[in-house]
């Protein structure tokens, strides 16, 4: 997983509550067994029209937030399905940070197992945020995690709230299993003391 | 200090609890299939790492196997064919029980787990999709994860969690006839909203839950990840020990009697504590259908589409406005009425045999309306083997429906039942977003015997007024 420390970026607004995992990626996409590759996929039915081409209107086809890496979104964002080809298709096409007001669990979860940084934030701040995205290449978010701040364009910062272990993990690029096979032993001693009725599937 | 039943169960699963309050949670069972799980694997195998319990692990296809009654001989799509195959590569090498398309207990991950018995009160359960909050029926912690997490599960049989907050929902009094499971969480979300649940896991209890068989309980907790809730939970009693009781997996003889007496220690404790309580009185549901893209934009089968000129909030005002576009209905036009094309009975939501029957006993001596294509999708091969065996089947068939092999079918267009662009579904599925069950299709959620109805009249109708 790629280290996330500090990230300067034009920001894209997506000014919709509740875009659920099927707008992101739609299930007809998932039919892959690699992680990689999304990217092209991401928001199909939002980007493309049905014979493939792009629909001009939809904010990641114009040209000034075709290189976004930061996504201003509605409320909600990222329910639905639990399928981490969400935040991959994100990070494939180059997202590695989303703001909103609010996120559905399971996405929110999967970000930060793919180097993405979700922040939540009060509707008051999205909105600002929402207006500085509008501003296209004019104007940059800069997300420093370490500061647990969101930088705006004319200097103003914005804190944020990050579960510190989630954080700590970002800021080294950490793989969650390695950390938690260093606890084997209690997993094992718990393990022993299971129930004897415990079925196995076998 | 008085505990609810997520709290017992979380408690009785911390292997070790870190210094910032994320614990490493232990994982009872682990169900896989074959869309969110190659990558996982691929992990395991990249960082030679095995399974650590494969007796906790079970595996199954279900949402890319086509439903055609010769699907065993017939050429499936290759993208679909490769993720089965990827699947059954896995399993084989890492030595993990599956049920493939050939076997009878293949189905829906959703309803193989209660059907087998490997879903079982009190134990934490989770799967690679959403919809695992299904399995809360049975009184278990069960939750859907990402594909990163399936690979730390298989690793480690654990995962790092922090608890989510307790929620109540009580619905009080009987649920009126024609009324079902589906018609109580459709009411539900369309109260709280699609992120009502939001950081939650959600009890229900009450006099109308209680009173649910195991097939209704599964319903409702299916959906709770439909309010935003991270788990959907319903105490065990005696309507889920009765229905455990023999099943392939439970446990059985003086096991499962030590099994009984440790569940019956699982039910919230008198004056134990909930973050938010949300009570609701069956006796005024109606049975719900949704109008919009998202499961909290529903109505009563007798009620009018609303009119976003009634919203204040502009920007809800704006997505209702583009529900209905995309639904193609008029504000105020009564839903009731409302032509469909398909119509599907299906889904980790409702397609047990009770769902079955429940669409049969509208369905009989009536036929699927002109035009109007029906289709019965199995949620497992032995809930199609016991409609076959008891007649259900024959019923649905004499009507006019299609009656297919066991999958998740057209509750997500990943499969070859799909919708074409603009046709209208009414479906007893869980999700009514854009393009759910194909590009541009139109979705409207609703129960088993709702659906029935819909397909002898070939229009959205109240249930009540055919039986």
């Amino acid at each position: 997983m790629d280290k996330f420390t500090t990230l300067t970026a034009v920001a894209a607004p997506l000014n919709v509550a509740n875009v659920d995992t099927d707008k992101i990626i739609p299930a007809r996409f998932l039919k892959t067994i690699k992680r990689t590759g999304l990217g092209k996929s991401l928001f199909a039915d939002m980007r493309y029209n049905a014979d493939g081409s792009e629909k001009p209107d939809f904010v990641l086809n114009q040209a000034k937030y075709r290189h976004a890496q930061i996504l201003v979104a509605g409320d909600n964002f990222g329910c639905g399905s639990s399928r981490e080809h969400a935040p991959w298709a994100l990070l494939d096409f180059g997202i590695r940070c989303v703001i909103a007001p609010s996120f559905a669990d399971i996405f929110f979860n999967n970000c930060f197992k793919n180097g993405i940084l979700p922040i939540p934030l009060p509707e008051a701040e999205v909105a600002k945020l929402m207006d500085d995205a509008g501003l296209g290449t004019n104007a940059r978010l800069t997300i420093d995690l370490e500061r647990q701040v969101v930088v705006r364009p004319n200097g103003e910062e914005i804190g944020f709230e990050v579960d510190p272990f989630r954080k700590h993990c970002l800021l080294n690029g950490l793989d969650d299993i390695g950390l938690t096979l260093q606890h084997t032993a209690a997993i094992s001693a718990y393990e022993a003391h299971q129930p004897a009725w415990t079925p196995k599937i076998i | 200090m008085p505990k609810t039943l997520f709290d017992k169960i979380w408690d009785a699963h911390v292997v070790e609890r870190l210094e910032d309050g994320t614990c490493v949670l232990y994982i009872d069972r682990h169900l896989v299939h074959e869309v969110t799980s190659p990558q996982a694997f691929e992990g395991l195998r990249m960082a030679g790492r095995k399974v650590r319990r494969v007796e906790n692990t079970i595996a199954v296809v279900d949402h890319n196997v086509p439903t055609s009654p010769d699907r065993l001989t017939e050429t499936n799509e290759p993208e679909s064919a490769l993720q089965i195959a990827t699947l059954e590569q896995n399993v084989a090498e890492f030595g993990v029980k599956y049920f493939p398309m050939s076997d009878a207990r293949q189905g829906i991950v959703h309803v193989v787990g209660p059907e087998q018995g490997i879903s079982l009160p009190g134990m934490t359960i989770v799967c690679g999709d959403s919809h695992t909050s299904t399995h809360g029926a049975m009184g278990a912690l069960a939750f859907g994860i990402g594909t990163s997490e399936v690979e730390h599960v298989l690793a480690t049989q654990t995962l790092l969690q922090k608890p989510a907050k307790n929620m109540l929902v009580r619905v009080d009094g009987k649920l009126p006839a024609g009324c079902t499971g589906k018609d109580i969480v459709l009411a539900i979300i369309g109260k709280i909203g699609t992120g009502g649940g939001t950081g939650h896991v959600i009890e229900f209890a009450g006099e109308a839950i209680r009173a649910l068989d195991m097939a209704g309980r599964l319903t409702v907790c299916n959906m709770s990840i439909e309010a935003g809730a991270r788990a959907g939970l319903i105490a065990p009693d005696e309507t889920t020990f009765e229905y455990i009781k023999g099943r392939p997996f439970a446990p059985k003889g003086a096991d499962f009697d030590a099994a009984v007496a440790y569940w019956k220690t699982l039910p919230s404790d008198e004056g134990a504590h909930y973050d938010k309580v949300v009570v609701l009185d069956a006796a005024q549901i109606v049975p719900q259908v949704t109008w919009g893209t998202n499961p909290e934009a529903v109505i009563p089968i007798t009620g009018t589409v609303p009119n976003p000129a009634d919203e204040p909030d502009e920007t809800k005002r704006a997505q209702m406005q583009r529900m209905l576009s995309y639904m193609a209905l008029e504000p105020g036009q009564k839903i009731a009425g409302t032509k469909v094309d398909v119509v599907f009975i299906g889904s980790c939501t409702n397609s047990r045999i009770e769902d079955l029957r429940a669409a049969a006993a509208v369905a009989k001596g009536r036929h699927v309306a002109p035009g109007v294509r029906a289709l019965v999708v199995p949620g497992s091969g032995l809930v199609k083997q016991q409609a076959e065996a008891e007649g259900t089947a024959q019923i649905l068939i004499d009507a006019g429906f299609e009656w297919r092999e066991a999958g998740c079918s057209m509750c997500l267009g990943m499969n070859p039942d799909k919708l074409t662009p603009g046709q209208r579904c009414a479906s007893t599925s869980n999700r009514n977003f854009e393009g759910r069950q194909g590009p541009g299709g139109r979705t409207h959620l609703l129960s088993p015997a709702m659906a029935a109805a819909a397909a002898v009249t070939g229009a959205l109708t109240d249930v009540r007024e055919l039986v």
